[in-house]
């Protein structure tokens, strides 16, 4: 049986299906403490990026998450040796310890360090370095463009408002360094403070041109057309969002907070989403824009999704069932048991390194032909 | 298809009417030329036809326009997206994607057709603009000619019946602006589509023009009449118009086909005749570069370039865009380090040298003159500049302390009648530059070098500029002028160096290189050649002796 096209011919996956899965991953992180695990999971995630990504500038995230992890994980180590609370056991090394009056009890600089302090900072940094590796992996795998185009329609305004936004910042980038050239033409420093208002100054002046430009572009374009809609459905849409949004934000943290009581939890979120969509649907209604090849979302889309959820799952009820496989012990520090479910869980999610369609080349792609023509000044 | 009747815009605050009782009307079908000199309200004219005027830019407009029978009164841009499709100054500016196709898709999801036209008309119009290899590139990595074709490719998946540019290929190199006016020629031809232009390069497109508008400002009345006649008396002309009104051909010539027909007596009148040898006598050597090897990031834009630039010499760079022009400008003021070789301007290695000693030694106008001014006002910004130039501490005692008022001087000898109090933005192009002029000016550096110092002039800003060019050479600084400009080159540089792909191709004095190759021949030599002439002033004075 040959696999359907969806499967085979090159496009971007739908860029919500990466969010989901990479979703799913950093909920299996969450729940564990256990470094085998936390590094399975972090290279499930690297293996479907270098699998998956494009050439496009975001698909460097994974690399940038990447290392911001090591820095946690050096800085919870460094922060516990120096002032944590100390748990007994094996002492690695001792710092010079600071004497502080006994006002500040129970505030520790210095001190004897031990192994097993070490191991729990370290496993602590892992669970957060790998939760920023899934993040950094969703981000090098979805098109932030992409993902805008998926908004509801009512959202649209504000979709247009961050990618005008997100296009802003590398113009800014340039624009700085031809400013910063420009005062080096007059006799001025480009460093320093003094050279802030400077540069600022023609920097800001230069955005707000190009914004007005763009503004008469876009409504020449035909943004914003027909939206003339009666006031009283304004209001009602409006009404029903704000009403959805807090119903959702009240009922999560009736979920979320153990304290709080479950059966309204529930409740009131589910009541939460429905206004909402509700409100959503009737902005959306009004708005006569259509979609150029909207993202399909077919089999790829539910197997990448799915591979995530069920490695949230596995994670989940592992923990439901053997907590301690889930948190290994520090104190005394023993070697991490490797938990079966779990590992076939994590390991799961890598199956869209495979079974996903290969990106389009193109986006992001600089093909052979004419260079990008930017020259400095 | 488009009439005004009747129309007086009036923007708010300002003294006198941007345009004044303006009666226009453009039938289906013709390509319409809209002239005149800058600031004289052609953008007004233009933005007037879908809206933008006064919708968006404010102010009153009195009279009636109407577009395809709607009225511009009860329909604001938005409304007029399917019938009017228009494309601003910088294309770049108004792109609201980031990737060719989603950019030609956002009109028509604007204007919400169904996906299926969405994509015959996507595939229609990247075919018709020859963008069909770019779909999938992200806007920010095209050239400016491809920048300019996707914004037009923008507008026309609507299927507008009214295009509307403004001044579409100033920024352009000559290949570039080929490339757009070819698209423009077929949509015309092909398409049946009305097309109303601005532009200030008219020798680029006045023989495609089916009508000129002929905004004078100053409240005088517009003229509409056909190209032919409205150039025989216009006071902007192409050096074609200018040599056909000087031969006194009738009617004037608009391309170098016709007039090359008419020219066979001209040159038998100017015989064997050769032009007045011009120029002076270059003086010594001030800057020098040696095996110059440069670039920015990953390219190598300059692979070994060796050059010299003399007092009492303008050079005029030329090649095409990403040909490392602006590089070898910016290695010379030591913006970018050499990746080999060596540069030497006045004895010195400017990028070793604080920006201080440097402006001293060698001036800069970027392309952009704008990035150079940073004060609220014109006199600030003069009175800054003053104090830049007479700042303690210099070493070399070159040329006199900067007095009070010497950068307004020069800016009253460049362009005079500027106000003090006046923005800098709110200038035209032309003062702009003659202001950034001034200011680099102002520290006497003997080496001035300008990027593309013509982009937005119209012919008259161009003349006085090449006349101050002219002068500062004979006070004897050294003047280097990257340009795309063959004009300007021929009328005011002695030598012109060609650059491609990073290596110099041609050196020599302006006459020889620019009449051995047709890309950068203006347009007299084209007419009168194999005979060695490049300017109508040339000819003039030739004709004057004899």
């Amino acid at each position: 049986m040959r696999p359907p096209a969806s499967f085979v011919v090159p496009r971007g996956l739908h860029p919500g299906a990466w969010w989901l899965w990479a979703l799913g991953l950093a909920t299996a992180a969450s729940r564990t403490r256990n470094p085998v695990l936390l590094l399975l999971i972090a290279a499930v995630a690297g293996c479907v990026v270098a699998a998956r990504r494009t050439e496009a500038p975001w698909a460097k995230a994974y690399a940038t998450f990447l290392k911001l992890g090591l820095v946690v994980i050096a800085i919870r180590v460094v922060l516990q040796s120096l002032f944590g609370l100390p748990l007994p056991g094996h002492v690695l090394l001792t710092l010079p310890a600071v004497d502080l009056p006994s006002w500040a009890a129970g505030v520790r600089i210095g001190g004897p360090v031990t192994r097993e302090e070490i191991a729990a900072a370290a496993y602590d940094g892992l669970r957060l370095a790998t939760l920023l590796c899934c993040l950094g992996a969703a981000n090098a795998l979805a098109n932030p463009f992409r993902l805008l185009r998926c908004l509801p329609g009512a959202l649209y305004e504000a979709g247009v408002a961050v990618v005008v936004a997100m296009s802003f910042a590398p113009q800014a980038v340039t624009a700085v360094g031809r400013v910063r050239a420009a005062r080096r033409l007059r006799g001025r420093p480009d460093r320093g403070i003094r050279a802030l208002r400077g540069l600022a100054m023609p920097v800001l002046e230069g955005a707000l041109e190009r914004s007005v430009a763009l503004a008469a572009s876009m409504d020449s374009r035909g943004y914003g057309r027909s939206a003339g809609l009666p006031a009283r459905t304004r209001r009602l849409t409006a009404g029903l969002v704000l009403a959805g949004l807090l119903g959702v934000c009240a009922g999560t943290y009736g979920l979320l907070d153990s304290s709080a009581s479950g059966a309204l939890g529930l409740p009131l979120l589910g009541a939460g989403a429905a206004f909402a969509v509700a409100g959503l649907t009737l902005g959306g209604r009004r708005v006569s824009r259509t979609r150029y090849r909207p993202d399909p979302w077919t089999g790829p889309e539910w197997l990448t999704v799915a591979s995530g959820l069920i490695a949230a799952g596995a994670f989940v009820i592992t923990g439901a069932r053997s907590p301690a496989a889930l948190a290994p012990s520090v104190a005394p520090l023993v070697v991490p048991p490797l938990p079966a479910l779990a590992a076939v869980g994590a390991l799961l999610a890598v199956l869209p390194a495979w079974l996903t369609p290969r990106p389009a080349p193109g986006h992001g792609t600089v093909h052979s032909g004419q260079p990008a023509a930017r020259e400095p000044v | 298809m488009i009439d005004f009747d009747r129309v007086t815009v009036t923007y708010d605050g300002a003294p006198a009417p941007a345009l004044t009782d303006v009666t226009l009307h453009v039938p289906e079908g013709e390509l319409c030329l809209v002239i005149g000199r800058t600031g004289s309200g052609k953008s007004t004219l233009l933005g007037a036809v879908n809206g933008l005027v006064p919708h968006f830019t404010g102010g009153r407009l009195a009279g009636r326009v109407t577009v395809a029978g709607r009225d511009t009164r009860d329909h604001p841009p938005r409304e007029l997206a399917d019938v009017v499709g228009f494309v601003g100054q910088d294309p770049a500016a108004g792109f609201v994607t980031d990737v060719v196709t989603d950019e030609l898709a956002y009109t028509m999801e604007s204007i919400g057709l169904p996906p299926d036209v969405m994509r015959r008309r996507i595939e229609d119009t990247l075919d018709l603009l020859g963008l069909a290899d770019l779909r999938d590139r992200p806007l920010a990595t095209l050239s400016g000619g491809q920048q300019q074709r996707v914004a037009i490719g923008s507008v026309l998946t609507a299927h507008p019946r009214v295009l509307v540019l403004d001044e579409p290929t100033s920024a352009l190199d000559p290949p570039a602006a080929e490339e757009v006016l070819a698209a423009l020629q077929r949509l015309v031809h092909d398409l049946g589509l009305t097309v109303l232009l601005a532009e200030h390069r008219l020798e680029r497109v006045v023989q495609y023009a089916d009508r000129i508008v002929h905004v004078p400002g100053a409240g005088r009345p517009v003229e509409v009449d056909s190209p032919a006649r409205v150039m025989a008396t216009a006071p902007i002309a192409p050096p074609v118009v200018e040599l056909g009104r000087l031969a006194g051909w009738d009617p004037v010539p608009l391309s170098i086909r016709d007039a090359r027909r008419l020219a066979g007596p001209l040159r038998a009148q100017l015989g064997g005749a050769v032009p007045a040898r011009r120029g002076r006598p270059p003086g010594a050597g001030v800057a020098e570069v040696r095996g110059l090897v440069a670039g920015y990031g990953s390219t190598v834009a300059l692979r070994g370039i060796d050059l010299v630039l003399r007092r009492r010499e303008v050079v005029a760079l030329m090649g095409r865009n990403g040909a490392g022009k602006s590089t070898l400008l910016g290695s010379l003021v030591g913006l970018l380090r050499p990746r080999a070789g060596t540069v030497t301007v006045d004895g010195l290695a400017p990028y070793r040298q604080p920006p201080r000693e440097v402006v001293r030694r060698i001036g800069l106008v970027p392309q952009d003159p704008t990035d150079l001014l940073y004060a609220e006002t014109v006199a600030a910004e003069c009175a800054q500049a003053d104090a830049d130039a007479a700042e303690p501490g210099r070493t070399g005692g070159r040329g006199s302390a900067a007095e009070p008022g010497r950068t307004r001087d020069l800016l009253d000898r460049l362009a005079p009648g500027i106000d003090g109090r006046a923005h800098p933005r709110d200038l035209s192009e032309g003062q702009r530059l003659a202001l950034a002029l001034a200011i680099v000016l102002a520290s006497t550096p003997p080496i001035l070098l300008l990027d593309e110092p013509t982009r937005g002039l119209d012919y008259g800003a161009k003349a006085r500029l090449a006349a101050v060019l002219a002068d500062l050479a004979d006070r004897g600084h050294a003047v280097l002028l990257a340009t795309h400009d063959v004009e300007l080159a021929a009328d005011v540089a002695d030598r012109t160096i060609v650059l491609a792909d990073g290596e110099i191709v041609a050196d020599g004095p302006t006459r020889d290189v620019v009449t051995q190759s047709p890309s950068f021949a203006p347009q007299v030599a084209k007419i009168l050649a194999p005979d060695p002439w490049l300017t109508v002033t040339d000819v003039r004075s030739a004709l004057n002796r004899g």
